[in-house]
């Protein structure tokens, strides 16, 4: 019987797994084990739901509920004193459970820490932007929309950002390949051309590793040299031009006149 | 319409309102001094700036999709285009946030070695900074100066990886090479020979009338704005925030060395520019406190942790589990436990954060890359309104982005 694979998931996965390998975890620790972030949480807790909270590698990781995230960005920045909102994105759990995971990556300068805040939101959900509490948030937003198609509710500007405004699906769902999808191998061609070369042209090569040896369109092979696009030849071409008398102000370099220095002047 | 046999001029960039003074222009993403590819869509009321909307994304590679579909070792390379100014500086903080995710300690003289070429990489990064930055402003001289110096330093990581831009010389665990015979040396000389040098630019510049014109005053960041734009590195010290995190979270032996951290609450381009300088200062303190440091340790430069490290090659070379052990890492890479971490490093430009999510696959689950630049690019639009065209150029250059980690 065939492996089965799970197509909504088209990363690189290993090719061999060992049968009875249990992957080991990072602890997480208990919040009471630092001082700081247990007065955080517990501040955190009397105003809102709070689902899980642990301390991993030495930063708090707290899981809320996705309608809160903007008083809490606010409760964070105004009460906790976390004034930098140094990192935000997404994570795609759409193959798994449907979802997709937010995380917003705090700092605080004058408590030195650095904490984590999670929620999980379903594949059509909207979250109400925080660009109004931290301004870092605007373009991450941003970048989160273009990568993962999330959708941002009262961003100011809500567009790409990496992405052309007209490209076709998200780059880093997991359903999405690496090489690109359909619409990408058409997207220059329809973009310089018009949709009606796609059969002139051909589709745009994804792989950048493929070389076709005989294609001279895009390769010329060295001593076998031929105008661009005509019919690969399998003579060689004399290309050395730099023979005694020949073009006057390339110096043949002999040996003897050469000099090695052994360091920089 | 351009008529066929006429030459006429075609303005294809520009959109005239004849009514009043208002201008639409985009300054970039071919602008010599965009520094890369920035698009920056301006509304002008004459020569004053009313709206910015920078673009970006002419550089776009899709970083965070390739770490996805590679091995942890694999995607090391990478890092290298991200800020290719200071490429070490990259490699170290994803070295670093694997090496926390799976609980490594390198070895001390690999720690030596890589807070050697770290510096080495703020000092070439700051050098290049003040030689574009110095160009675009309009002093050639310093330009000159300024890569002459580079060179030194890059002539030493020459001599050390082999690799003047990319180096790839941090690895997960520790360095792949010990310092070759007489780089110390060679070192030593640099480090002296740094401080005229840094004079001399200040000389040029510290006083020169026009570049006091052109930088003082010109791009303000309140402290306020610097916070709550996500701002790092010098931009954030430049407007009096005292936040290094070399200083305030050490990593490697930056607890064990004595420096600085410069400070200016001018908040301006000028404040920003005496910051930088004083950063390379700092930076050959540094430098020169490692070489007797260097000296003290054992030769050991990769972690010893079989399930994650390929042992030395002698080992490899002589034990035969060893070199199963290297070909299983080799082929299949290393499988980090499950959990997340997220590691701040202070790269010349800034917070530089790997954000690393493992399920336990040799591939990562997700990788977000925190590159400084693209935080201090989304302020523009924020802090060019008010300015005036020629102090756009000054402001993109003192920001110090390098389009490699914006778009990654």
């Amino acid at each position: 019987m065939r492996e089965y694979s799970n197509k909504k998931n088209e990363q690189k996965k290993a090719y061999y797994n060992d049968r009875f390998y249990v992957a080991p975890q990072i602890p997480k620790d208990e919040v009471q084990s630092d001082e700081v972030f247990a007065k955080d949480v517990e501040d955190l807790q009397s105003s809102f739901d709070i689902k899980e909270a642990y301390i991993q590698r030495g930063q708090l990781v707290v899981y809320i509920n996705a309608k809160d995230i903007v008083n809490v960005m606010k409760f964070l920045k105004e009460k906790l004193n976390y004034n930098f909102l140094s990192e935000l994105s997404a994570i795609d759990w759409l193959a798994k459970s449907g979802e997709f995971e937010i995380f917003y990556q705090m700092l605080s300068t004058s408590k030195r820490k650095r904490m984590r805040v999670k929620f999980f939101i379903k594949e059509k959900e909207e979250i109400q932007t925080v660009s109004n509490v931290y301004k870092s948030a605007d373009w991450a937003e941003r970048e989160m929309y273009d990568m993962f198609g999330v959708r941002i509710i009262g961003h100011h500007y809500m567009k790409r950002i990496l992405m052309p405004d007209d490209w076709h699906d998200h780059p880093l769902r997991k359903t999405y390949p690496l090489i690109g999808d359909e619409e990408a191998q058409w997207y220059e061609i329809d973009k310089i051309f018009g949709k009606d070369y796609r059969e002139i042209i051909g589709p745009e090569e994804r792989d950048s590793a493929r070389i076709v040896e005989k294609d001279t369109h895009r390769f010329a092979r060295i001593k076998h040299e031929v105008p661009f696009g005509a019919e690969y030849s399998d003579t060689p071409i004399e290309t050395d031009y730099q023979e005694e008398g020949g073009i006057p102000i390339v110096r043949k370099l002999s040996k003897k006149d050469v000099k090695i220095l052994k360091e920089r002047p | 319409m351009q008529k066929v046999n006429r030459l006429q001029p075609f303005f294809e960039n520009l959109v005239f309102e004849r009514e009043d003074n208002s201008m639409i222009i985009n300054f970039g993403p071919q602008h010599p001094s965009s520094h890369g590819q920035l698009r920056l869509i301006l509304e002008l009321d004459g020569e004053l700036v009313t709206k910015a909307t920078p673009d970006v994304g002419y550089l776009h590679r899709g970083m965070e999709k390739m770490a996805e579909n590679m091995i942890y070792n694999e995607f090391l390379p990478t890092t290298d285009r991200m800020d290719y100014i200071a490429s070490s500086s990259n490699n170290y903080g994803f070295a670093l946030a694997v090496e926390k995710l799976i609980g490594l300690d390198v070895p001390r003289r690999a720690k030596v070695i890589r807070m050697m070429i770290l510096e080495l990489s703020r000092l070439t990064s700051h050098l290049f900074w003040i030689a574009a930055h110095a160009l675009d402003v309009g002093a050639m001289t310093v330009f000159l100066y300024a890569f002459r110096e580079r060179e030194y330093a890059m002539d030493l990581f020459e001599d050390y990886c082999g690799a003047r831009l990319t180096h790839s010389a941090i690895r997960i665990g520790g360095v792949p090479l010990d310092l070759p015979k007489g780089w110390i040396t060679s070192l030593m000389k640099f480090i002296n020979e740094m401080p005229e040098a840094i004079a001399t630019y200040e000389g040029l510049l510290d006083q020169n009338r026009i570049w006091k014109m052109r930088l003082e005053d010109v791009g303000v960041i309140s402290p306020e704005m610097a916070q709550s734009w996500g701002c790092s590195g010098p931009m954030l010290r430049g407007s009096g925030i005292a936040w290094d995190i070399r200083k305030e979270e050490p990593y490697e032996l930056y607890d064990e060395v004595e420096f600085d951290v410069p400070v200016s609450d001018r908040c301006d381009s000028y404040g920003r520019y005496k910051l930088h300088m004083q950063e390379m200062r700092e930076s050959l303190k540094i430098l020169k406190q490692l070489i007797p440091m260097y000296k003290e340790t054992t030769p050991e430069l990769m972690a010893h942790a079989p399930k994650y490290i390929s042992a030395p090659k002698e080992q490899i070379m002589t034990q035969n589990y060893s070199l199963m052990q290297h070909f299983v890492l080799v082929t299949q890479g290393m499988r980090p436990p499950v959990g997340e971490v997220y590691v701040a490093t202070e790269s010349p430009k800034g917070e530089l954060g790997f954000y690393i999510n493992s399920q336990g696959d040799p591939y990562p689950y997700r990788l977000k890359l925190r590159a400084p630049s693209f935080w201090h690019t989304s302020i523009l639009q924020d802090l060019l309104p008010g300015q005036y065209l020629a102090d756009v150029v000054t402001i993109i250059g003192n920001a110090n982005i390098v389009f490699g980690e914006i778009d990654r």
